[in-house]
């Protein structure tokens, strides 16, 4: 492990297996192919790729009507522009049609980095998981981003996919297998429950678990790659062990994985709980590591939470 | 060339279809009359005389498809599709009735015989074009109608769709524009003028024609056009009356979603069969 690869390289290479195997599998972009990096498809399968130019919106209704016919379209852009851009499309043409698309919004939260404010998208997990019955997924490595798309690709009915563009460490094993709502334990503990999804995230829970760790606070650390159905078995759970919860999101604190899990816990098991993530901001330019400073987005600041949720179970 | 007989056939039928859903608006009280009756003659033509669609398969993979992208005319669609017996005529009376297989805007989940789901205007080209490419994939040569509205164009997303047909050389693909003029809140050159429309669509790459929308035979000639176009998606510009056959709605702003009690709705019907009735004789 601890290896790095592509993201998007891990994504066409899945999505060429899963197209050679099912000739239902399309693929549609709007002039972001060599951002999405799917030029690969589009050579083995020039037939079944439609570059629908600048017109996200156009590009999920064109994705709603191919998925009339049977075919399984993905349909690919940045996820401010999948979610922002094209949301009442996605909405009405493909979900509310019931149909069966599968929408992949790329370069989420602060790894527009360059691109700035305008294409950062904290909000994209929020607005889709307001859509009845679709499934919302974050893959945290190249690994889970493999399997998750395959799970995509299965699953009958709406999808969005949250995905991590550029290289991301590896953390799961290449036999680990994956299931849509289903949450993957990275390792137990007893004294605070970190929940993170996404590569950014996920890897900073992991950090902030060894510095807690050294100071002899034990956590729990688990990927919630699915926000959407949430595993409410594995949240209430978590709670029950540790007493303590911190959700951890490169998206805004409302209405994405902190909201969802907090939604649990109070109807279920209420427990002191904090969020970490965007607090009211909008999206700025810069790098990654500038960026998860200044949005707070770090392994320090979940120790932080770590610390200070724990004072409030032990003051309870 | 549609022989007097056959356009005889298709007006006789375009006035029981007119009949039926003013009934069902008249039954209910309110709806989207206005656009409802304009729509009447090109879908009555579509479905008697073009469309090649089983009422006992409906999901019938090489069927002709049809996307109403001005989802607010569905009540015509169903009078059509009750008639065409898709579903028993009786259920016309359940229109936007709680829980009704009948909504105001066509959906595809609830109504045998709906292709697509619309009602938020600017949709249905792109799902059109959509299906025409996945028929496409699969060999099959049926054609995909569309109907756009004249005010729903004023939604950004037809000029997406209408780029990207043209580059993806649809020529099954079939769109008519529902030129009744008016939109919601007036008509159109006050509101959103949309001339010179045939030009905006030729300059679009299309394979445009502009009939008068309440004339079969001129209708009729248009669509057979299509078929000889080898690479352009075709656009058929329909002039029509808002409100069409109806005398309190022709041509009214109000009619686009209009209340009207079903003894009004009633006694017009009288007089349409009535004047039918002379029409016949």
């Amino acid at each position: 492990m601890n290896s790095t690869k592509e993201m998007r390289a891990v994504y066409v290479e899945t999505l060429c297996q899963l197209a050679e195997a099912d000739e239902r599998i399309v693929l549609l972009e709007a002039d972001l192919m060599r951002a999405t990096g799917t030029q690969g498809f589009k050579k083995q399968f020039p037939n079944r790729t439609y570059n629908i130019g600048v017109a996200e919106a156009n590009m999920v209704g064109i994705a709603a009507g191919l998925s009339a016919t049977g075919k399984i379209p993905f349909a690919n852009t940045f996820a401010c522009f999948a979610s922002r851009r094209a949301f009442d499309q996605f909405f009405i043409s493909a979900n509310y049609a019931r149909l069966n698309v599968k929408l992949v919004g790329t370069d989420p939260g602060v790894t527009a980095a360059l691109n700035g404010g305008t294409h950062m998208a904290f909000e994209d997990l929020g607005l889709m998981r307001t859509i009845p019955k679709l499934v919302v997924c974050e893959p945290s490595d190249p690994v889970s981003l493999s399997q998750l798309v395959k799970c995509c690709a299965d699953h009958l009915g709406c999808t969005y996919l949250r995905m991590h563009r550029k290289s991301a460490d590896t953390i799961y094993d290449e036999s680990e297998t994956f299931e849509l709502g289903k949450g993957k334990t990275l390792q137990t503990g007893q004294d605070v429950a970190l929940i993170a999804v996404g590569a950014v995230m996920v890897n900073e829970a992991l950090k902030a678990a060894e510095i807690l760790a050294a100071e002899g606070i034990s956590a729990y650390v688990v990927d919630m790659h699915t926000i959407k159905p949430i595993d409410r078995d594995l949240v209430i759970h978590m709670a029950k062990v540790c007493g303590a919860v911190v959700t951890c999101e490169n998206h805004q604190i409302v209405n994405g994985l902190g909201s969802a899990v907090a939604e649990v816990l109070v109807e279920s098991l209420p427990t002191p709980m904090e969020r970490v993530g965007v607090k009211e901001m909008f999206g700025e330019v810069g790098s990654v590591e500038y960026l998860k400073n200044r949005f707070g987005l770090t392994a320090e600041v979940i120790c932080r939470h770590a610390k200070q949720v724990i004072k409030r179970k032990t003051e309870k | 060339m549609l022989d007097e007989k056959t356009i005889k056939e298709l007006t006789s039928k375009a006035t029981e279809i007119r009949v039926l859903t003013l009934d069902a608006l008249g039954y209910l009280g309110v709806g989207h009359l206005g656009g409802c009756m304009s729509l009447v003659d090109v879908l009555t033509l579509l479905y008697y005389r073009h469309m090649k669609i089983d009422p006992k398969d409906t999901r019938k993979r090489d069927r002709d498809q049809l996307v109403v992208s001005k989802g607010h005319a569905g009540p015509t669609l169903y009078s059509i599709l009750a008639d065409k017996g898709y579903f028993p005529i009786e259920k016309l009376h359940t229109l936007n009735k709680g829980g009704t297989d009948l909504p105001s805007h066509c959906d595809r989940n609830l109504t045998p015989g709906i292709d697509m789901t619309t009602g938020s205007l600017g949709q249905g080209l792109s799902a059109a074009i959509g299906i025409a490419l996945g028929n496409r994939l699969d060999g099959i040569q049926s054609t995909v109608f569309a109907i756009i509205g004249d005010g729903e164009s004023n939604e950004g997303q037809v000029w997406e769709a209408a780029q990207a047909a043209a580059q993806f050389r649809l020529n099954h693909l079939v769109a008519f524009t529902d030129y009744n003029k008016l939109q919601l809140d007036g008509f159109m050159y006050e509101i959103m003028n949309i001339e010179d429309i045939t030009a905006k669509w030729v300059s679009f790459g299309w394979f445009v024609q502009r009939v008068n929308g309440h004339d079969f035979g001129q209708m009729d000639l248009a669509i057979e056009r299509t078929k000889a176009e080898p690479v352009r998606p075709s656009m058929i510009v329909l002039d029509t009356i808002k409100g069409k056959g109806v005398d309190f709605a022709e041509n009214q702003v109000a009619s686009h979603n209009m209340k009207m009690d079903y003894a009004t709705a009633l006694r017009t019907i009288a007089k349409i069969e009535d004047e039918m009735g002379v029409v016949n004789e």
